[in-house]
């Protein structure tokens, strides 16, 4: 299964902390992923992000308005692929 | 596709259904938190005591500084009141770290949803101070409240308490000039929050918002309450130790140094004509001056209480702190993305006129 994780948040520091936390995390796991940044206000809204960094992974919103630990992000790729 | 997601959404409903089967598990947690919590804080009000003669000691006995030199008032004034202010700041940021595990930024917007003006500044102006966000999340939240139907003189009020009455802020005005000075500060910006929204939305401002937030759909989002483990609440209160305290502690021990500065080396009154309450116009320069300047709570009160010390009236201290804290340029320049620059300025128009009346009160009353 095609695994897409989007990272959303207009590029404060936290987003962008983020976005490298989750490419390290598919590293970790020898997941292959597409990682897409979602910038614009407009679709971060429509996501349903209401507090940046969100993370979204195959259209679901699975964390948002705080930064997880490389191994938080990891628990949440893996749930994600088991469902 | 969305329609297919939606199940998830019936907000509420899991956050009530579930306690009976997960609460035995949670107290418990909260029962070994607190058997852990009591002896800390006990270790934590001991240092808390012996600071201020500690700090004497350092000062005058060790260095040797004279007690009356300016030179020793300011090392005793900066050991003292540096470590005092980020034990302090330790404490609180822990606990508001732990309260705001209970609020979510969507928890807070279904409370909102719907609300009517007045009774919904109120309660947005309240929400503000506990309901975890930064700054680059305004837009989002803000998108993400209105589209949901929270009124936008509602929304504004959150947006305006929200950087205005902080931690903190609080923390730094508690420690550096007492209770009343803090409980003040934040009656204060509670009242200008709600204030500013309430005038915003008599005046029926809706179209000063860009067009295209409006027709935004915003998306179902996190959907159902999680459940969270006590255990996890103190790691938040632990992680906003981490960030917050982080962060600003430079800031901190830089006002404190400069604040020690001051008290030791400007003479007292040398502030009394400049932003005493005499000179009717302190208030409006302190402001003037105030909404450039961006900085944060912490670097900013140490100085001003120095000021204060120097005879600067409280009210005018007070007018240039919150236009320090409350309006800020980078705030603007975030928030255009969303409002038009008429609304922008009303929104500033307003919230100064009441940092303008808080100052002009303060300087009347004391």
């Amino acid at each position: 299964m095609n695994l897409d994780i989007r990272v959303a948040g207009p590029g404060c520091r936290n987003c962008q902390e983020l976005e490298a936390r989750v490419i390290k995390a598919l590293e970790d796991l020898r997941v292959e992923a597409t990682v897409v940044k979602v910038t614009d206000f407009k679709d971060i809204a429509a996501l349903g992000i209401l507090t940046t960094p969100g993370l979204i992974i195959n259209g679901k919103a699975v964390l948002q308005g705080k930064l997880p630990s490389v191994g938080i992000v990891k628990g949440l790729i893996l749930e994600a692929m088991r469902s | 596709m969305k329609a297919q997601e939606m199940p998830a959404e019936p907000s509420g409903a899991t956050g009530t259904a579930a306690p009976g089967e997960t609460s035995p598990r949670r107290t418990r947690g909260l029962g070994r938190y607190l058997l852990a919590g009591i002896p800390a804080l006990a270790l934590w009000m001991a240092l808390y005591w012996v600071l201020e003669p500690f700090s004497k000691w350092v000062a005058f006995d060790l260095a040797g500084l004279a007690e009356s030199s300016r030179l020793g008032m300011a090392v005793q004034f900066f050991l003292f009141e540096a470590p005092k202010v980020l034990m302090l700041l330790l404490l609180v940021v822990f606990g508001v770290g732990i309260l705001r595990s209970f609020f979510t930024p969507e928890r807070t917007r279904r409370i909102l949803a719907g609300k009517r003006e007045s009774a919904g500044n109120l309660l947005a102006a309240l929400l503000g101070v506990p309901t975890p966000f930064c700054s680059c999340s305004a837009v989002p939240l803000f998108i993400g409240f209105v589209t949901a139907g929270v009124p936008l003189g509602v929304t504004l009020s959150f947006l305006v308490a929200s950087p205005m009455v902080n931690e903190v802020a609080l923390v730094l005005l508690f420690g550096l000039f007492g209770w009343k000075v803090a409980a003040i500060y934040a009656g204060t910006g509670l009242s200008i929050a709600v204030f500013a929204g309430f005038v915003i939305g008599k005046l029926k401002l809706e179209g000063w918002v860009e067009e295209w937030v409006y027709a935004t759909s915003a998306g179902a989002g996190m959907g159902g309450e999680e459940q969270i483990a006590w255990s996890d609440r103190v790691s938040a209160g632990l992680q906003a130790v981490r960030d917050i305290v982080g962060r600003v502690w430079p800031y901190v021990l830089a006002g404190i140094a400069v604040g020690a500065g001051i008290h030791g080396y400007v003479p007292t009154n040398a502030m009394a004509h400049l932003m005493g309450k005499s000179a009717w116009w302190a208030v409006p320069a302190a402001v003037l001056i105030g909404v450039p300047m961006y900085s944060n709570a912490a670097g900013i009160i140490p100085i001003v209480q120095a000021l204060m010390e120097k005879g600067a009236a409280l009210g005018t201290v007070l007018a240039f702190m919150m236009a320090v804290i409350g309006l800020s340029l980078p705030e603007a320049v975030i928030l255009r993305k969303v409002l038009k620059p008429k609304l922008i300025a009303v929104y500033f128009g307003v919230v100064a006129l009441g940092i303008l009346a808080v100052g002009y009160l303060f300087n009347m009353i004391f």
